[in-house]
């Protein structure tokens, strides 16, 4: 059954990624897009991170790729590029030599370090006894005791991070008035 | 239901992960499309976080999982900032692409 859901998740992953890459207009893209982001959100759930899994899912599925297709739309670029245009030749055989070598590469490394032993885990005293406890939200508890405990700082910057996003949208974004500069 | 044919180790998940990123990192190299571009740099960001979640899983630690909601975090601002200046720009200049974005001065 493991096997089962790992291999229909994968092929999920890897054929939206594909399409992203290969499909010749941007809202197929995006659409493929959603493919992988629904598969890696079942693999959150198959390696036992549940609330990841629906964040993912409300985050980059809702939230990001309707903001592609608003931008999509909004300014009507949704017209086919054509893929047999290449405006460097070596591009493609250069970017695709790349890749193989990047796979090729990290798989050497994850093989090698396949027997490699497993670090002690580090969690503080109240992720373990949340994880410890059990049950079914096990995994939402020992998160949020590691977010709000050992992370709070960082949590609450993210804050301000958003905040600066939201504003430098908003300024980047609006038409400048006449006689302003932009 | 049977048991499993082959036992899911976190090194398959790795795996996966690195297919995901060069996937991502090839679509950075070849497509021209400054949108399909910013998909491409998700698709990557997908793939470390899948890193992040399966080494999390391996050593029994919870703190990867919290940087995996870090990262999705800047991604969603990463996102809205990018976006917004895609529509500056494609606002000027309609059906730019990234081949003609060399220079920033408008």
């Amino acid at each position: 059954m493991e096997f089962f859901v790992f291999v229909c998740a994968s092929a999920m992953v890897l054929v939206g990624a594909l399409g992203v890459v290969l499909r010749n207009h941007p809202v197929h893209a995006a659409l493929s897009l959603v493919l992988t982001l629904f598969g890696v959100a079942v693999h959150f759930v198959a390696l036992s991170a549940d609330f990841l899994a629906a964040v993912q899912v409300i985050v980059y599925a809702g939230a990001i790729v309707v903001l592609f297709l608003f931008v999509i739309m909004l300014l009507g670029v949704d017209r086919a590029e054509d893929l047999r245009i290449e405006p460097f030749k070596v591009q493609r055989p250069v970017a695709a030599s790349v890749g193989v070598a990047l796979v090729s590469l990290i798989g050497i490394a994850i093989l090698a370090s396949r027997e490699a032993p497993v670090p002690a885990a580090q969690n503080s005293e109240g992720v373990q006894a949340a994880l410890d406890a059990g049950g079914h939200d096990a995994n939402i508890r020992a998160l949020a005791r590691n977010l709000f405990d050992d992370h709070v700082l960082a949590f609450e910057l993210t804050s301000v991070l958003l905040v600066i996003a939201v504003v430098g949208t908003v300024m980047l974004a609006r038409k400048p008035r006449k006689g302003e500069l932009v | 239901m049977t048991a499993s044919i082959v036992d899911i180790t976190p090194s398959y998940y790795l795996l996966l992960a690195a297919l995901l990123f060069s996937i991502g990192v090839v679509g950075v190299m070849v497509r021209r499309n400054p949108l399909v571009l910013f998909m491409c740099i998700e698709l990557m960001l997908n793939a470390v976080n899948l890193t992040f979640v399966a080494f999390a899983k391996r050593a029994g630690d919870v703190g990867g999982e919290t940087t995996v909601f870090f990262v999705m975090v800047v991604a969603a601002a990463e996102v809205v900032v990018g976006l917004g200046i895609i529509v500056a720009i494609l606002r000027r200049r309609p059906n730019a692409t990234t081949d003609d974005l060399a220079e920033l001065k408008g």
